[in-house]
């Protein structure tokens, strides 16, 4: 049972192993997939082979259709985060820079953060109508959380050396921010808004599922109710593909690899 | 100086603060409503949901539907316990899986798999298995991730001494490995358990099934306004207070070990 021997011998297999078994894991998952399809175990479509599946998924990228609605959702989401991230970035930098703000009002921020938000919804619908509104209104609710805790925290892990290095030079106030803060806390910042960016595309696009007639909840919806289901697993597997690789490059623009090596 | 002396006197300072400035916000909604300047068909008086509470405690069967919600999250809270840590040990002791699957494990921690609820509807029905099993899967990625995090980082010294006691795998595992991974084990479970609960109460929300969340959407749905806001209220309470217990259990956890 030596962990540490074990791991080091297992990076030492021969390269091509592991990638290897990772398509070997693959092609088996998708012929069980397949014999399950083919076999008629499942009722009509609810397991759909994978010609079906490939067919949607050519079907839905080929068409006008979809990217309309995809981009109705990205604005809605970019809405939520533009509103949501400045609230939270600004909540962060007030209650980070002081103490005495900071075990008043935090309590209040960090039990509320992981309380389900789409609860808000019907609020949201009466405050904002029942168009694109409510939906930024959720998606803003869900990011302003995570960042705001993440930019609190990002503050007071500062180095008080640099703070002090700003002052005895003299730098402006706007200089301190821009020199001084925003490098600092730069991987807080951006670990904040990619938990944001996460719970923001949830919120948004369970609004859309609930009531809305565009965006991509809408489609994956219209695809449940006209039991197409060829077409529901194409947009989430889409879907799935766009979350992952946006989470990858906001982790990668934020320097996470080099982080976590140090 | 003096400023942090009384801080240091006075911790229930900010606290007080704190509380004041929620009544303060309260008073001057039910003012602002009272005045006009806000429409009480939008926002009720934050006095009528006060008043509702007992109403919507004592009318709408809260017991019950707190139970339904709470039997929900406790289901998929045990399967995401029991998959995880069983995926989670499995891929600790084959490295080479690790090597190449462990970050299909981080990828499906970022991707919106609550999305996926209406396939789940055709599978389950609308049910409380589809709520399980959805909530289920959605809090599976942090039980393994942390599983793997922390039968990793079991101290050398341990494993040496577990190995001069000529320990065979299995008592080595079960002696030094899980009691040593344990607290951040519990730390992937409690994660699990936060989304699970999270994801229960959206989704009977969203398909109008079972307990606390779809009493919000009852109420929505028959405008009874300081209700809804009431059942909002009451949520939000429960989840905090679940918040709570599993820090606690978390902390306690981290002292033992």
């Amino acid at each position: 049972m030596d962990e540490i021997g074990r791991l080091i011998r297992a990076r030492e297999a021969p390269p091509w192993l592991a990638p290897v078994l990772r398509l070997s894991i693959v092609l088996a998952m998708l012929l069980i997939w397949q014999v399950l399809a083919v076999s008629g175990v499942f009722y009509r479509d609810v397991v759909p082979t994978l010609q079906k599946i490939g067919a949607a998924l050519i079907k839905l990228l080929s068409g006008g259709d979809f990217y309309w609605n995809l981009w109705v959702t990205a604005d809605e989401i970019g809405a939520a985060l533009v509103i949501g991230g400045v609230a939270g970035l600004l909540a962060g930098l007030v209650i980070g820079a002081s103490q005495f703000v900071a075990s008043a009002y935090e309590p209040y921020l960090y039990y509320l953060g992981p309380t389900p938000k789409i609860i808000f919804f019907p609020v949201m619908i009466m405050w904002f109508g029942v168009d694109a509104g409510s939906k930024i209104a959720m998606g803003a609710a869900s990011c302003f959380f995570p960042i705001a805790l993440n930019v609190a925290a990002g503050m007071r892990q500062i180095d008080r050396v640099l703070i002090r290095a700003g002052q005895s030079f003299r730098a402006k106030p706007w200089q301190m921010a821009l020199k001084i803060y925003l490098p600092a806390m730069r991987h807080p910042v951006v670990n904040g808004l990619r938990l944001g960016f996460g719970v923001a595309l949830i919120g948004t696009l369970l609004a859309e599922t609930k009531i809305s007639n565009r965006g991509i909840g809408y489609l994956v919806v219209q695809a449940y109710n006209a039991f197409d289901m060829p077409q529901l697993y194409a947009i989430l597997i889409v879907l799935f593909v766009i979350a992952i690789g946006a989470n990858a490059l906001v982790t990668r623009c934020g320097g996470f690899d080099a982080l976590k090596q140090k | 100086m003096s400023a942090a002396n009384t801080f240091s006197e006075h911790r229930w300072l900010p606290p007080l603060v704190g509380l004041g400035t929620f009544g303060l916000i309260l008073l001057a909604v039910q003012l602002l409503i009272r005045a006009g300047a806000i429409n009480r068909y939008i926002v009720p008086l934050p006095s009528d949901v006060a008043a509702s509470f007992w109403r919507v405690i004592t009318e709408e069967d809260i017991l019950h539907r707190f139970l339904s919600t709470a039997w929900e999250c406790l289901a998929a809270g045990v399967l995401l316990t029991v998959f995880g840590i069983a995926i989670g040990v499995t891929m600790h002791r084959t490295p080479l899986l690790r090597l190449a699957c462990e970050n299909w494990v981080g990828a499906m921690a970022s991707a919106p798999l609550v999305l996926a609820y209406p396939l789940f509807l055709v599978l389950f029905g609308r049910s409380a298995l589809t709520i399980i099993m959805m909530s289920f899967i959605v809090g599976l990625a942090p039980v393994i991730l942390k599983t793997i995090e922390g039968l990793s980082a079991t101290r050398r010294v341990l494993i040496d001494v577990g190995r001069s006691f000529k320990l065979t795998p299995a008592q080595q595992f079960r002696k030094i490995l899980l009691p040593s991974a344990l607290p951040t084990i519990f730390v992937g479970v409690r994660l699990g358990l936060m989304f699970a609960l999270i994801n229960v109460v959206a989704l009977e929300f969203l398909i109008n099934f079972g307990g606390l969340g779809q009493l919000i959407n009852d109420l929505a749905e028959r405008y009874d306004l300081p209700g809804v806001y009431a059942a909002i209220c009451f949520v939000v309470l429960v989840s905090v207070v679940f918040f709570v217990a599993t820090e606690r259990a978390e902390r306690w956890m981290k002292s033992a070990g």
